[in-house]
């Protein structure tokens, strides 16, 4: 345990250093701070108003934007240390695989976490400052949402970092990854759906296990489901399962497959050469 | 027996880089590993450090398995790598990270440095990266040293070391305890001659000479 967290208080260290935190905070700071400026927190458009429609634009963005920040920032993460032979190095100290491996994972997990989520304290206390209003629930429901995001895409970083030998393939594969995903979302799915080609079976589990997919529905299940921002296979499933339901699976799937992605990531960590 | 490897065969992508491998290693042995380039000198200390899964055969460091129990096969081992590697962390966060995992004291690890002219205190908030190559080399050497191990494998490492800090380096070795054996990769045997008390050639994969000298 002391050693996991050594590891981890290094990590962070390195990475405050690095100039892709500077950009990762600054593109989610700086999009709160666009908010304000544009003034999106004023207006009341489509029954929203001030701060729960700020932080709706903020996590809608932050869903397309944040899976790819951290995928390619930390996918590097193992694959880089190997090829430069910073691993050789700092695995030829009596620590445990585990807890190097895993003081990575905390390490990072906080880097990416943390930033985004004082974006969203960062809006709330403006917008409280400026309508008065406080959504709590969803306040609540998005820092949620924010730590399984992160969590899920890390381990599946992980995994690509371990199971890859060169940084380029691993870059390249989570660029993939990450279109994949996107081509799967709500947008897509209806031109299957309205095609006709395929079943709704086949896209509602789609729908379901799609990560990012999980997110925008889940980010807004706590509205009205007669709300036209919503796609229609949102629309559906929140009809058929309930806003109640979808809220608790958009928050524990991604946790779970973080946890099998970073799992089988050390396993390979273990098993494979380390070199 | 300090280090034990029996019949090690190592092979990537299917061509044997190690080829039924048999070495010990014994308390006190000074050890001069000597062959051409890509004979499987690396891959053979690798092996033994725990980085790689051997096809077939065993090996035994201090009657631990480097796989199995890397925790305490790394105890007893000091490293020095071929090349330093790019480490982001300033000399400080590695030193902590090397006294924490391993119990060095940092004292010893600025004492050591000290003896080769290197001065860690007036560079403690540099990168390790931003270091001159032979100010690398000198701190991996204290660290390598500080770390009371009973044996210190070193991958050529004075590649990088001016002809002082060399003759500094070298000094520091024959002041090593007689229970410490070391394992050196080099290609200038006529370097450390004074301090080895036997040879290993390897090529392609096999040692074909072992001899005390
Ligand atoms: N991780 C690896 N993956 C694939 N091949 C490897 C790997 N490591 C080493 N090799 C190959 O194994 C062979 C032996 O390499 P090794 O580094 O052990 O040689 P060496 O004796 O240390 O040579 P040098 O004197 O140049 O350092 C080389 O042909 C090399 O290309
Ligand atoms: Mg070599």
């Amino acid at each position: 345990m002391k050693n996991l967290l050594l590891v981890s208080y290094l990590d962070i260290k390195e990475s405050i250093r690095s100039k892709w935190f500077y950009v990762y905070s600054i593109v989610f700071g700086g999009l709160m701070a666009l908010f304000f400026i544009t003034g999106i927190s004023d207006s009341a458009v489509m029954g929203f108003t001030g701060l729960s429609r700020m932080l709706l634009i903020f996590i809608q963005v932050t869903i397309i934007i944040l899976p790819i920040f951290i995928l390619i920032t930390t996918v590097k993460s193992i694959s880089a240390d190997r090829e430069s032979n910073v691993l050789e190095y700092m695995l030829s100290f009596p620590i445990s695989l585990k807890d190097y491996y895993w003081g990575k994972m905390l390490g990072r997990f906080l880097t990416v976490f943390l930033p985004v989520i004082f974006a969203l304290i960062l809006g709330v206390i403006f917008g409280f400052t400026k309508s008065g209003d406080m959504p709590w629930s969803m306040i609540f429901l998005y820092s949620a949402l924010l730590f399984s995001m992160c969590f899920v895409f890390l381990g599946i970083a992980f995994f690509i970092s371990t199971m890859v030998k060169s940084t380029d393939i691993a870059i390249g594969s989570a660029f993939m990854i990450w279109i994949f995903l996107l081509a799967f979302i709500d947008i897509a799915l209806i031109g299957l759906m309205l095609q006709g080609r395929v079943g709704d079976g086949f896209i509602i589990t789609s729908a379901l296990l799609n990560p990012i997919e999980v997110f925008r529905i889940g980010a807004i299940s706590l509205f009205d489901p007669e709300l036209t921002v919503i796609g229609p296979v949102a629309y559906y499933l929140l009809d058929t399962l309930g806003a109640t339901m979808l809220i608790v699976y958009s928050f524990v799937y991604p946790i779970v497959l973080g946890v099998l992605f970073s799992y089988f990531g050390f396993i390979a960590f273990k098993k494979k050469d380390l070199l | 027996m300090l280090v034990d490897v029996k019949n090690v065969t190592k092979s990537f992508q299917g061509t044997k880089v190690l080829d039924d491998v048999n070495m010990q290693i014994l308390s006190g042995d000074r050890v001069a590993m000597m062959g051409p380039n890509g004979a499987g000198k690396t891959t053979l200390i690798r092996a033994m450090l725990g980085f790689y899964h051997i096809n077939s055969g065993k090996i035994l460091v201090n009657g631990f398995d480097p796989i199995k129990q890397r925790v305490k096969v790394l105890e007893g081992i000091s490293f020095i790598p071929q090349l330093p590697p790019p480490i982001k962390l300033s000399l400080d966060e590695m030193i902590s990270f090397i006294s924490k995992s391993s119990g060095v004291p940092k004292e010893a690890i600025y004492e050591e440095a000290s003896k080769m002219d290197l001065d860690v205190k007036a560079n403690k908030h540099k990168q390790f990266l931003k270091l001159s190559g032979g100010m690398k080399q000198k701190l991996l050497i204290a660290i390598a040293l500080s770390k009371k191990s009973s044996l210190l494998v070193f991958d050529e490492p004075t590649a990088n070391l001016d002809p002082r800090a060399r003759e500094h380096f070298y000094k520091l070795l024959t002041n090593l305890d007689s229970s410490c054996s070391t394992l050196f990769i080099t290609h200038r045997l006529d370097e450390i001659e004074g301090l080895v008390n036997r040879k290993i050639y390897m090529d392609l994969g096999k040692i074909v000479e072992d001899e005390k000298i």
